[in-house]
């Protein structure tokens, strides 16, 4: 590596001490802000991944999510019985006809209380979503009460977890299983037979048909053709873009709220890289009157302290990406605030991130660095040497 | 005799403390031949070190000219001038300013990274250099690890390695026992006698002196 580069991080490890805190300083920053855009980048992956590509789900029209959206048995027919969606062995189509209804139930580990989704659906969600395993259990049986929980709702709430059960609309819900949708949104419903929620809840309608695509290049042919039928006032989307769109207002909070909170941060540490490079500097005076004497150029000067505070940024980039990438091992719960149901997720991080943080890192470096920087590259020569007497 | 390659004409300079105005140089005038070997002399607060900055293009007269290697030092620009001291001026301190985070080799080097020499010929000419000065073993030493007479030689071999046209040292055993000052003046000695360098020497020193071809003194700002 060039010699013009190494010697700032040669200078820094002089100075250990006031290196290692404004490191650690600058750390925090990175970690307070690769944290909070892997924690709206989970919230995104986890509602992506919600969808399969060559699936399709229909919609009531301007309907942002499941919850809201209503579809009466007809509709439901009209939308199944399209020439483009997949047929079983037995002709008939691979589509679920499904129901949302939400339930508010306790969470385990402080007993507050949290909106969960119950999916009624038919046995076919198993085709159309080939990813989600039943991992404890079974599956439950059609023309009863009886439920099965994702994995991290059959965590997080009480009742949810094989062999309990749950009360609501004065009916006992049994769970006789547990599903993983592979850390997906589903993994956050229960599921139960769509006709026994619309009679128990008294909602004879459905919220959302989905189904299989024989091929995924036929969606923009269904989409015409269901959404121009007078009969049905839909909205047909590709259901991946369906959930990603779920998660956008709550990731946009968390990235806001998360974005000003590290640029507050990132000031202090600004203001301690700068008290660190002035310190470099006026440490340095006589060996600044050395390097111009010899033929350093006053650019050159504003360089080389440029580069060493653009090393402090990067060592805290790596401090805060380090400890922000321990976060990818927690799962946190938070209410969806497109849905208003709780849903589990976990911090992820990405390149994108990665650069990102490094990149706001630099930054902080170049702002921290530069005033000090100038003062070294105005140093007249003759004072500077003067100084070694 | 050979061409003057250090003209100072009529040089004015003064300094201006508190409304107090400092004459330090008076209308002075000095003339170096090509391997002139010249030890300025003079009391504390003379204005040695100012002539010296002068002659090397670290400072400006305020009146006058300071012709160098053929150039008219006081009219080029900052980085002009720069570059002019990278080519044409080795500078060798008191106490030795070497950068503390980098060895020998790498003190050396510094100079040369300004040029556009490949790695392979900047290693060459460093190792010649600290060759030349006796510490082709102590290249990967940091200047903590070396005595004063050593890291003034390493000192020796960064102000050399670019070949330069004059070396200006000031006081450069000002801060080193006898023994290690006699090594220092004996390896300026060679650099004159041996490579032909024109050397300005600012020194207190009788014996440093002696080894210089002029001494010159300067006294109220003028020189005799
Ligand atoms: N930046 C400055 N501002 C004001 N006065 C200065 C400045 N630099 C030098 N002087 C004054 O100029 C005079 C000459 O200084 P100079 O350093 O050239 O003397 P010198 O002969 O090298 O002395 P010494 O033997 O102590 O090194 C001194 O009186 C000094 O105080
Ligand atoms: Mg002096």
């Amino acid at each position: 590596m060039s010699l013009f580069l190494t010697y700032g991080l040669r200078n820094l490890f002089v100075r250990k001490l006031t290196t290692t805190m404004t490191v650690l300083g600058m750390g925090l920053v990175v970690f307070v802000f690769a944290a909070v855009l892997m924690l709206a980048h989970g919230l995104e992956e986890t509602l992506v991944d919600t969808g399969s590509p060559d699936n399709a789900i229909v919609v009531r029209a301007a309907a942002s999510a499941e919850t809201v959206s209503i579809m009466s048995r007809d509709q439901a027919g009209v939308a199944r019985t399209q020439p483009e969606v997949a047929l079983k062995a037995d002709g008939t189509p691979v589509a679920t006809n499904e129901l949302i209804v939400m339930v508010n139930l306790d969470k385990r580990k402080n007993g507050d209380a949290g909106n969960v989704i119950i999916r009624g659906t038919t046995p076919d969600i198993f085709v159309l979503r080939s990813g989600i395993k039943l991992t404890a259990g079974r599956m439950f049986t059609p023309g009863t009460s009886e439920i099965i929980a994702g994995k991290r709702a059959a965590e997080n709430f009480k009742g949810c977890a094989l062999g309990e059960h749950i009360s609501s609309a004065m009916r006992d819900w049994n769970v006789v299983g547990v599903f993983d949708a592979g850390g997906t949104g589903f993994d956050s419903e229960l599921w139960g037979d769509v006709e026994q929620i619309q009679q128990v809840f008294k909602r004879p309608i459905y919220s959302s048909v989905t189904l299989r695509l024989k091929d995924a290049a036929q969606f923009d042919a269904l989409k015409k053709r269901l959404e121009a039928d007078p009969r049905m006032t839909v909205d047909v989307k590709r259901e991946r873009q369906f959930y990603t769109e779920q998660s956008q207002a709550t990731a946009t909070f968390i990235r806001v709220i998360g974005l000003l909170v590290s640029i507050i941060f990132a000031v202090g540490a600004v203001i301690g890289a700068m008290i660190t490079m002035y310190a470099s500097v006026s440490n340095r005076t006589v060996e600044i009157g050395t390097l111009r004497a010899i033929g350093f150029s006053r650019t050159r000067i504003l360089g080389v302290f440029l580069i060493e505070s653009v090393w402090l940024s990067i060592l805290g980039w790596v401090v805060g990406v380090i400890a922000a990438s321990a976060m990818s091992l927690v799962t946190v719960s938070t209410t969806n605030w497109d849905t208003f149901a709780e849903l589990a997720f976990s911090f992820a991080l990405s390149p994108r991130i990665l650069i990102g943080s490094l990149v706001f890192s630099v930054v902080m470096g170049l702002v921290g660095g530069f005033l000090p920087a100038v003062r070294a590259s105005r140093a007249r020569i003759v004072e500077s040497l003067r100084e070694a007497a | 005799m050979a061409a003057p390659v250090v003209e100072v004409q009529n040089v004015s300079k003064q300094y201006h403390r508190d409304k107090v105005e400092i004459r330090v140089l008076s209308n002075l005038s000095l003339s170096i031949p090509e391997g002139g070997f010249v030890a300025l002399m003079g009391p504390s607060g003379s204005g040695k070190t100012t002539l010296l900055n002068l002659i090397a293009g670290i400072d400006r007269p305020d009146s006058g000219q300071v012709i160098v290697a053929g150039t008219a030092v006081h009219s080029l620009g900052e980085s002009q001038l720069a570059k002019w001291r990278t080519r044409h001026i080795g500078f060798i301190f008191q106490f030795y300013n070497l950068l503390p985070v980098l060895t020998a080799y790498g003190n050396v080097e510094l100079p040369l990274l300004l040029t556009k020499l490949s790695s392979k010929e900047r290693r060459e000419h460093v190792e010649t250099a600290l060759n030349l000065v006796g510490l082709g073993d102590r290249m990967k030493h940091y200047p903590r690890q070396l005595s004063g007479g050593q890291e003034q030689r390493v000192a020796i071999a960064r102000a050399i390695v670019t070949d330069p046209t004059v070396i200006v040292a000031d006081e450069p055993t000002g801060d080193l026992d006898k023994q290690s000052a006699t090594e220092i003046l004996d390896l300026l000695g060679r650099l004159n006698t041996e490579f032909g360098k024109t050397i300005v020497m600012v020194t207190h020193d009788p014996r440093a002196a002696e080894r210089a071809k002029v001494v010159r003194h300067l006294d109220k700002g003028e020189l005799n």
